[in-house]
């Protein structure tokens, strides 16, 4: 396991893994994309409109799959302090905010034909509204400190303490919903053919390939940045004469 | 004052390191001290001073080291550890609205002690006697960083950790500081000290925390 | 536990001193309550329809605001370090703040509320179940807040930022709360909302000062 805490190690490893991320998402957008739009057949009750749940869906989950991930590496660096799983939840945070916002903005559109309504206050979706509530938290709270250790950690708390309320908010949201609005049509009760299946699936995938790639390009950079930042320190930390000097020579 | 000393031990801490705002501030530092034994922290501004004062009062966690009182680690515990700790630091702790003998005998009750009959003799230490009933608020700087001072009294504790306690002193509190150092070590206590000017004792180790400053895990650097 | 004590008796002593944080908690709830008629209009239905959401939701707010000051005073003058070595187990410290917290917000927010429900001429059934429902969640709310208050000690903005932080993890105990006082309103079943209220107190209770504890070793180092 500490091997991986090795910056430079799991560099390598990450990069390694990114064509293959690559490749993945790119196969499976041209698979998924096509079955998705124009070869599976039109739902019976909603024709055409009902194309973008293979957006809605997979970010929907995705939403919720980088939450955890989030979490996890939240966990791995408060209790083991490790550092890489710090950096993994950090760069996943914005990934999944935009996955979430993707997912709410994709049901809004899709509420409009199914409920004549771009704003339902459908059980799933108002989760997924929390959701994005708690992504929105945890991006402002480790960007809120002088310190940037202090937010890193702070945010990684909070993160923990959301992993614990979100099974309370949805199934407080569920039973909240049930009470007002028991007859609505809901998405939860849809059910999906066959047809409709393996294009999900694909788009899944095409998601998470692209998670992946994004996910490592971050950590490569993030990784990069704390490097500069230990050289600067380095330089910062000799004596005032080779400061001085470096800094007549002109900073490279 | 509490005529028995205290018991015999020794605080250490072995290869510590502090990272502060994504910098390491010192590296693979060392100390020992054991009954009676006094340390001051001399160094440049910046040199993590405060940092390793509050390390050593287990208020922040080491990236690497060990600091041990007894042979044991002090983070195993870190409420047994705080509890056999004073810490005077740059802010006093005082809440403006309470009398100075208030906040004395708060402190007292909280450290255990429950009475507050030592309350009157640490104001008495001090100067402070007068201003005993007078709300902090209305103290001066000086006062109120005298009442921190005094408040080191009210509980004995064996590990006092003092943050630059003479600055804002008069000579008369400087010398009446000294005398409180002097009778804590002659009961065992051992002290700390970050200091700029004179230290409030003429023995004791010193330790220049600018000589252990910044080298970098060489996995983090660009060397790798 | 002595240190329990000793804190809980000091913050309340310095809330007595500055009795002002809680009347301005009480002020805003009095303000932001009697609002809503001018916003949504004065008739009697509406009012009465939506009573038992507005007073949870203003009540909530109020605890919310008050709650940012809970451990920043100690943590800007000093306080929070000398606390942390005294010994006493941080998640106990936190239990005693948070205990004062509610005596001098929490319930002045519950002796407040029947006072306020007649301007939103809350139905006479729906004022049990209110009383309950704050009883039940407010300290619920208090520790909720309380780890937020110790995450954005020494941040920019931490007000505003606490809000964002906290007010997320507030809507179930938004939601049942209100329910009760519905369920009141409309002869239903009170008890189920009232017994996941205490439900939801039990569970902050086990883990929210554990939660602040680990907030407030961070804001010390």
């Amino acid at each position: 396991m500490h091997k991986y805490a090795n910056p430079t190690e799991f560099m390598r490893i990450a990069n390694a893994v990114l064509p293959w991320a690559a490749g993945v998402t790119v196969i499976c957008f041209m698979v998924g994309l096509p079955l998705a739009l124009i070869a599976s057949p039109a739902d019976y009750q909603q024709g055409e409109a009902y194309r973008i749940m293979y957006i809605h869906v997979p970010s929907a989950w995705m939403g919720l799959m980088v939450y955890s991930i989030m979490a996890g590496g939240s966990a791995g660096f408060l209790i083991w302090r490790h550092p890489i799983a710090h950096l993994v939840a950090r760069a996943s945070a914005p990934l999944g905010a935009i996955f979430t916002a993707l997912c709410l903005v994709t049901g809004m559109l899709w509420g409009q034909p199914m409920w004549g309504t771009f704003w339902v206050w459908d059980a799933r979706l108002t989760s997924m509204l929390m959701l994005f509530f708690l992504y929105l938290g945890y991006l402002a709270l480790g960007e809120a400190f002088e310190d940037p250790e202090r937010g890193d950690k702070a945010a990684a708390v909070l993160a923990l303490v959301g992993t614990v309320n979100l099974p309370i908010i949805h199934f407080s949201v569920e039973w909240w919903n049930t009470l007002h609005q028991p007859s609505i049509f809901t998405m939860k009760g849809m059910t999906i053919s066959a047809d409709m299946i393996w294009p999900l699936f694909a788009m899944v995938f095409a998601f998470m390939g692209y998670y992946v790639c994004i996910l490592v390009l971050r950590l490569r950079s993030e990784i990069l940045n704390a490097k500069i930042r230990n050289a600067r320190s380095a330089r910062a930390a000799q004596p005032m004469s080779a400061t001085t000097t470096a800094a007549t020579q002109g900073a490279p | 004052m509490g005529a028995e000393g205290f018991e015999q031990a020794t605080f250490s801490g072995t290869g510590l390191a502090c990272r502060r705002g994504g910098r390491t501030v010192f590296a693979d530092l060392a100390f020992n001290l054991e009954n009676g034994g006094a340390l001051v922290l001399r160094g440049a501004n910046g040199s993590g001073k405060t940092t390793l004062l509050r390390l050593m009062a287990g208020l922040s966690v080491p990236t690497a080291g060990q600091l041990a009182w007894n042979g044991t680690d002090a983070f195993d515990d870190p409420d047994a550890h705080g509890a056999r700790t004073r810490f005077v630091g740059h802010l006093d702790g005082l809440k403006p609205s309470m009398t100075a003998a208030e906040n004395l005998a708060f402190a007292a009750q909280l450290w255990g002690d429950g009475t507050a009959a030592r309350v009157g003799g640490a104001l008495e230490a001090f100067g402070l006697g007068r201003l005993a009933e007078l709300p902090v608020r209305v103290l001066s700087a000086g006062q109120r960083h005298r009442l921190a001072l005094a408040r080191l009294m009210v509980v004995p504790a064996p590990l006092w950790l003092l943050d630059e306690p003479g600055n804002a002193l008069d000579d008369d509190s400087q010398r009446a500081l000294a005398r409180v150092i002097a009778d804590h070590r002659a009961r065992g206590g051992m002290i700390v000290v970050a200091a700029h000017g004179a230290a409030p004792m003429s023995d004791g180790m010193t330790l220049d925390v600018s000589s252990f400053a910044a080298a970098i895990p060489p996995h983090w650097s660009d060397a790798a | 536990m002595s240190g329990f004590g000793v804190i809980l008796a000091r913050d309340l002593k310095l809330a007595l001193r500055q009795s002002g944080d809680s009347l301005t908690a009480i002020g805003f709830f009095a303000i932001a309550t009697v609002l809503f008629p001018f916003g949504v209009g004065p008739e009697s239905e509406i009012l009465a329809r939506i009573s038992g959401g507005v007073l949870w939701v203003t009540a909530l707010l109020a605890s919310l605001l008050s709650l940012e000051r809970v451990f920043a005073t100690d943590f800007e003058d000093g306080t929070l370090d000398q606390l942390l070595l005294s010994g006493t187990p941080v998640s106990l410290i936190v239990l005693a703040k948070v205990v004062a917290h509610w005596a001098t917000t929490g319930i002045p927010l519950i002796i407040a509320a029947p006072i306020l429900a007649p301007t939103l001429h809350l139905p006479a059934s729906g004022y049990g179940p209110l009383l309950a429902a704050l009883a039940l969640g407010t300290p619920t709310l208090s520790l909720i807040g309380a780890v937020g208050a110790a995450l954005v000690l020494g941040a920019r903005r931490g007000g505003v930022l606490l809000s964002l932080l906290v007010l997320p993890l507030y809507v179930p105990v938004l939601i049942f709360g209100t329910a009760a006082v519905e369920a009141g309103i409309t002869d239903m079943a009170v008890r189920p909302p009232l017994l996941v209220l205490a439900g939801m107190f039990v569970l902050a209770l086990t883990m929210a000062p554990f939660a602040t504890a680990v907030a407030l070793r961070q804001a010390a180092q």
